[in-house]
């Protein structure tokens, strides 16, 4: 670790934590159908698409009825997406004249994309047409972040609202975040990606030929315009199979930052659009505190685990830690960040192959997936899920002194506590269930790319990834199989709409609910002890869960290396 | 149920057609006209000769030449399409070793690696770099250490004296922004084209 690596992060902490208050600001406006600055020009637009799609903007939904619309277009989406990715043999922009995707890999893309996971058992340049890019997973990224982002909302306003039967209307929520907050942020970002040197083009692929005379690929695309949206929406899906690793999708450290600044803004923000729209900023520092607390020690050991090098550099006597799987233009300390970034954040997008990770640099992913993402988080569904921890954690604090636990002014009682467990719940028998299945069956084992207690890894990041809705992968399993598609693309349905629905079913019964008035027993929700009680929860919660599969993977494989066993 | 499923058929579509239409294709042909050359991927041209993209390696194995990481990549066997073979740098189809860290074929590719630097270059500590594959397989830089191990080497085989090569590499370092941010680095195709035209420049005198 060096003091220019530490300087490097702190910055970008700062960067984030600078853009809270400010995008919190203009979200909640966003939110709550004000005016922005943005209005005059995209008014007109929104009011074109209400029109069109016969939405009332001033009626609102109940929980349920949200939650049906939500499902409703999402099944819209897929049927779109799979369309195109079966017939983009014969749409337009396809230079390189791919054919059609397989069925199995087209489930799996297309479950892939709309739950926000953007999990790649395809390769980009070798497998999708520019339309399939575009028109397919551009789209997707788009409207599952504002997806995320509007069950949060839905959420948020289930706290803030008093003795309310809506919380909201998804088709507003849907159309204002898409036009508002994801589309100018992509606009402005792209630009900069161009100018910094990421390819915007439609051109088939560029041969070269090289100083030696040899002959050289070179794979082009649109891909400044799918970068901005897949790092700000945390979907993470990469135009590339090598995703921000590429030098094209990252070329330089600016983009680095460019790409980890847009994974963690909004998920951040979303926490003091929360403080706000529940009247007190406070609660949304707290929660924000919380994340932080958690990302900086999970940052901390990555980098120091990836400096350490590994036992097969040490035995060599090679210096400088460990560089396979990374880019020299990123080095350490920006892998390092970049690793916890995207696996705190709900992202999945990756600039080193995690499967070439360190065992305790490669844990410490493996665990923020298992967690569900709440370290900041995919946007929406990092506050969604830190929301269902509080309340468990809001639950337990009432235990330990017999009172009605309450939270922002509402009673927390057996029914919110009865959704968050389920939702809770739903991630380890998904992630554990589906390992243990795999590792049973003699044909899924050959996929692993690694042996030993890496190969084991690999199967259980497979999952916990696909099941977080994160995306990232330790590369080496062969993916692309019709047990992974299959088992991998309901890991991601079951990861994302089984936290969805309890989430929004806990909106409704708090939204229905009275305001209590603060009194002296209410246990106060914005200082060191609130913070420190929710970090203990997650990571006794997480620990007790995962720590058993984590000591087969991993945890082993660390000792393993360090007693100079190879595999 | 049926109120809300004309909004998510509509929506659907109308939304496809503003972010998966409307915004890549303004930001393409914005990107052409206002800049055109990294719209394009800053492709590098010499003598009319498209021969890389500057930020994309390519494979180097020549004595005359510095060398990239090794790089991971695979393409079509040309004798059977159906299997892949080894094929550093193929820039369309990017690929890391995702070989682990308790890896027996890792370990006997580094080791090997370490084995022919140190032949090469005794005495010198080999970086680590240079024995390493990189995340893309298209890592277009070296460190400064992986370029100045390999000046004692491409001096020999070009019949130049080691400080011309070594000023060369020393010129072509990028250093980080305020010295804090990115890493020091050297772009190995920039480096090469420099030391192509410094010969060339040398022979015309």
């Amino acid at each position: 670790m060096t003091l220019i690596g530490w300087i490097q992060i702190l910055t970008f902490c700062v960067i984030i934590t600078a853009l809270v208050p400010t995008l919190g600001w203009y979200m909640t406006r966003v939110f709550n159908n004000e005016w922005t600055p943005l209005s005059p020009v995209l008014r007109p637009i929104e009011i074109a698409l209400y029109r069109m799609g016969g939405v009332d903007e001033r009626r609102e939904q109940d929980w349920l009825t949200y939650t049906i619309a939500m499902l409703l277009f999402h099944v819209a989406g897929f049927a779109l997406l799979y369309g195109l990715l079966r017939l983009q043999g014969v749409l337009p922009f396809n230079p390189q004249e791919m054919g059609a995707v397989a069925p199995d890999l087209a489930f799996n893309t297309a479950a892939s994309f709309l739950t926000n996971t953007n999990w790649q058992n395809y390769g980009g340049e070798s497998t999708l047409s520019y339309l399939s890019q575009m028109a397919g997973l551009t789209v997707q990224n788009f409207v599952s972040a504002a997806t995320g982002i509007a069950i949060a909302v839905a959420l948020i306003r289930g706290f803030a609202r008093a003795s309310a039967r809506s919380v909201g209307n998804f088709w507003v929520d849907l159309v204002r975040t898409t036009l508002y907050v994801l589309l100018p942020i992509c606009i402005v970002g792209t630009v900069a990606l161009i100018a910094l040197g990421v390819p915007q083009n439609l051109d088939p692929y560029v041969e070269a030929t090289t100083l030696e005379g040899a002959k050289q690929v070179i794979a082009q695309g649109p891909v400044a315009s799918q970068m901005m949206i897949k790092h700000l929406g945390t979907n993470g899906g990469g135009f590339f199979n090598t995703n921000a690793s590429h030098p094209f999708e990252s070329p330089s450290t600016y983009t680095n930052l460019i790409h980890m600044v847009s994974i963690f803004a909004i998920g951040a923000a979303l926490t003091n659009v929360f403080g706000r729209m529940v009247g007190d900023q406070r609660q949304g520092w707290a929660i924000y505190a919380a994340m932080g607390v958690l990302f900086l020690a999970g940052v901390t050991i990555v980098y120091w685990a990836e400096a350490a090098g590994t036992g097969i550099l040490d035995g060599l006597g090679v210096s400088g830690g460990n560089m396979e799987g990374k880019e020299v233009r990123f080095g350490l300390a920006m892998t390092a960040l970049f690793a916890v970034v995207t696996t705190a954040a709900s992202c999945g997008a990756v600039n080193a192959m995690h499967d070439s990770l360190t065992p305790l640099g490669g844990l410490i992913p493996l665990f923020n997936m298992q967690l569900g993402e709440i370290i900041i988080g995919g946007v929406g569904a990092g506050l969604y899920g830190m929301l269902l921890f509080v309340v468990i954690a809001i639950f337990v604090a009432g235990l330990m002194v017999g009172r009605t636990p309450e939270y922002v002014g509402k009673k927390i009682e057996a029914r919110e506590v009865k959704m968050a467990m389920l939702a809770i719940l739903c991630l380890p028998l998904s992630i554990l269930g589906f390992t243990a299945f795999a590792v049973a069956i003699p044909s899924a084992v050959a996929s692993m790319g690694n042996a030993g207690p890496h190969g084991f890894s690999e199967v259980l990041y497979a999952y916990s990834s696909q099941t977080a809705n994160n995306g990232s992968a330790f590369g080496g399993l062969t993916g692309n199989t019709m047990f992974y598609n299959i088992t991998g693309g309901l890991a991601m349905l079951i990861g994302r709409f089984l936290v969805i629905v309890p989430a929004m079913a806990i909106a409704g019964s708090l939204a229905a609910k009275k305001t209590v008035p603060k009194s002296s027993g209410t246990f106060p929700t914005t200082g060191g002890l609130f913070i420190g009680l929710l970090v203990g929860v997650i990571l006794i919660v997480g620990g007790l869960t995962f720590f058993p599969a984590l000591a087969l993977g991993p945890i082993v494989e660390q000792l393993a290396m360090r007693a100079g066993e190879l595999f | 149920m049926l109120r809300e499923l004309r909004p998510a058929l509509i929506l659907a579509v109308s939304l496809t057609v503003i972010t998966g239409l409307a915004y890549p294709l303004a930001m393409t042909g914005f990107a052409g006209a206002v800049f055109p050359d990294q719209a394009h991927g800053s492709l590098v041209v010499r003598d009319g000769v498209v021969v890389g993209a500057a930020n994309v390696g390519q494979a180097f194995t020549s004595d005359r030449y510095f060398r990239g990481r090794p790089s991971a990549t695979t393409g079509a066997d040309p004798a059977d399409a159906s299997k892949t073979v080894p094929s550093p740098y193929n820039a369309a189809n990017s690929m890391g070793s995702n070989l682990g860290p308790t890896s027996k074929a890792l370990s006997e590719r580094i080791a090997a690696d370490v084995e022919a630097l140190r032949r090469e270059n005794p005495g010198v500590p080999v970086p680590v770099d240079l024995v390493t594959a990189s995340a893309s397989g298209l890592d277009p830089h070296i460190s400064p250490a992986a370029a100045l191990f390999q000046v004692p080497r491409v001096a020999t085989a070009r019949g130049l004296p080691e400080h011309r090569v070594r000023a060369i590499v020393e010129a072509t370092v990028e250093e980080p922004l305020f010295g804090v941010f990115g890493e020091p680095r050297v772009n190995v195709l920039a480096l090469n084209l420099a030391l192509d035209q410094a010969a060339s420049g040398a022979a015309a005198r």
